[in-house]
């Protein structure tokens, strides 16, 4: 077990319908997994089980060479090593963008009024939400509360952030901020597995894309590799579906 | 378990499974361990005390429970009739009170203003004072054409009374289906009206049942305020025998007929309540 995380054999079936089928992955320190394919293979899904917030049905997951999926792990421990943000923003509605983003850091993970308030403005202000901080998740834009989710997970300075589809709901614009951020991030040292439906953005920032359908990984590998010589026929139709040729 | 073409778990996941096995073994020895060491002490100090033996006694002497049995049974079937009668009257005038305040239309003001005063004034009054005047007080108006029985207008005012409380759960109900629900289907070309029927209402139901079910226990017990205007249910019966023999078993027989019936309902509240959560939790992502 050498990377950040290792999958192998993950199972995970809603009553009669498989979801995930034997998914194996592994993610080093510092990678960008991009998990594309296409709606209902099963993205989601993954995100979740990794988060630990599905009960998967067979398989493991390590985090750091300790296998999460184990029945006596501390949840909560795992949860807070790791940042997810959701298709739906799910930001608390009674709270303010900015006690969205300092709830966690100071209730979960012990920090200090002050800095927890420092650190969530900052980030805040990268993502050009400053004037919103004290306005309530309804009072803004969808493109602005997905940021303002970004924003919450990163408050907990995560070893590995899951996002999911997080440029779905952004205007072009704001891609591009959004993808600067990612690519700092990135560079910073913080590891990533993202969904998305974005293939120039999963060119840009992957360092691996998986193209996932029904619930397998049918193909992993370098960007450069999928995108312009991708090993199945599976693959090869869906990218001619969703790239502007 | 096993769906999809014969999959076997790996012997690595049938071990976890036996991990949470020992774990839900180990919580439920240690939940029913709690459970006997604190209801023994406190059984243990409730015979210790020093008036314990004339309580027995007075309270529960089994002589006294079977002679007032069959009284007492007669009187419950009473209760339970009342309770599920009144319960049918007071769902759909609920609904229509709710509904009825929710409405936007101008020349419906003066159903508005019935309604929320209805509301308001019918949950400022003890049930019990409710009971009282109209069991007493519409037999002494001596009115042509409407029954006498008092059973029957202690009935309507269990009914006005719980219709209001009732009333105020569905419209929490239809308050709380998220604005967007009501701007899909005016988007899609649904009146007010069809909006409601088809699209509020059914959700606001939905998500009111384990709140509903607990005004329906509450009212089971309530079917004994009937008593307070001299009818002959269980309470009134289990008095009535106390009154001529001095002991008050009956009524601990009484009590442990009202917990019978609503134990079974108060555990299909908590069921509900757990498919409901279930579910919403299924749909988060
Ligand atoms: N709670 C659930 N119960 C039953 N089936 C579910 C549940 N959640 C997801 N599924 C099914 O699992 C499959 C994978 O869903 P998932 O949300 O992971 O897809 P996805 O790849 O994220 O799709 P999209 O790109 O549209 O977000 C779908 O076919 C879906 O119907
Ligand atoms: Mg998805």
């Amino acid at each position: 077990m050498s990377g950040l995380l290792e999958v192998r054999g993950l199972r995970k079936a809603y009553g009669e319908r498989l979801v995930l089928d034997d998914v194996s992955l592994s993610v080093a320190a510092g990678d960008v997994v991009c998990l594309i394919g296409s709606s209902g293979s099963g993205k989601s899904t993954l995100l979740r089980c990794l988060d630990l917030l599905e009960p998967v049905d067979d398989g493991t997951i390590h985090l750091d060479g300790v296998e999460i999926t184990d029945p006596e792990v501390d949840l909560r421990a795992v949860r807070r090593r790791m940042g997810m943000v959701f298709q739906a923003y799910n930001l608390f509605p009674h709270l303010t963008i900015l006690e969205n983003c300092t709830l966690a850091p100071r209730r979960a993970h012990g920090v200090g009024r002050r800095e927890a308030r420092d650190r969530a403005l900052d980030l805040l202000g990268r993502f050009g939400l400053a004037e919103h901080v004290d306005k309530h998740p309804d009072r803004l834009s969808g493109g602005q509360q997905q940021r303002a989710a970004v924003v919450r997970a990163l408050c907990t300075q995560p070893t590995l952030l899951l996002l999911d589809e997080i440029t779905a709901a952004l205007d072009p614009e704001l891609v591009g901020e959004v993808l600067d951020i990612v690519r700092d991030l990135a560079a910073g040292g913080t590891t990533m597995v993202l969904a998305t439906h974005e293939m120039a953005f999963a060119r840009e920032v992957a360092t691996t894309v998986c193209f996932l359908e029904g619930g397998r990984i049918l193909e992993q590998g370098p960007p450069d590799r999928i995108f312009t010589r991708p090993g199945q026929e599976r693959t090869r139709a869906f990218l001619r579906r969703v790239l502007p040729s | 378990m096993g769906p999809a073409g014969g999959w076997t778990p790996s012997d690595h996941e049938l071990g976890r499974r036996e991990v949470r096995r020992r774990q839900r073994r180990r919580s439920l020895l240690v939940s029913t361990g709690t459970t006997v060491v604190v209801l023994g002490l406190l059984l243990l100090g409730l015979l210790a005390a020093p008036g314990w033996p004339r309580v027995q006694a007075l309270f529960f002497s089994w002589e006294d429970a079977r002679e007032s049995f069959p009284a007492i049974l007669d009187g419950i079937w009473l209760n339970i009739r009342l309770f599920v009668l009144c319960q049918l009257a007071i769902l759909p005038l609920a609904l229509l009170i709710a509904v009825s305040r929710g409405t936007r239309s101008p020349w419906l003001a003066p159903v508005r203003v019935v309604a929320v005063t209805y509301t308001d004034v019918v949950r400022g009054i003890p049930t019990i004072l409710l009971v009282v005047l109209l069991g007493f007080g519409v037999p002494a108006l001596q009115l042509e054409g409407l029954t006498n029985d008092r059973t029957f207008w202690a009935g309507v005012a269990l009914v006005i009374s719980y219709s209001a409380y009732v009333a105020e759960v569905f419209r929490a109900g239809i308050d709380s289906v998220h604005p967007s629900q009501v701007a899909s289907a005016q988007a899609l070309g649904l009146g007010h009206v069809r909006t409601l029927r088809h699209v509020v209402v059914p959700q606001a139901v939905r998500r009111v049942v384990p709140p509903l079910l607990n005004d329906f226990v509450s009212l089971q017990k309530d079917t004994a305020l009937v008593s307070a205007v001299g009818v002959f249910d269980a309470v009134y019966t289990a008095r009535d025998y106390g009154a001529y023999n001095f002991n008050y078993t009956p009524l601990v027989v009484v009590a442990a007929f009202f917990v019978a019936m609503t134990v079974p309902l108060a555990r299909l509240t908590d069921w509900l309540q757990r498919r409901l959560v279930e579910r919403e939790r299924a749909g988060a992502r």
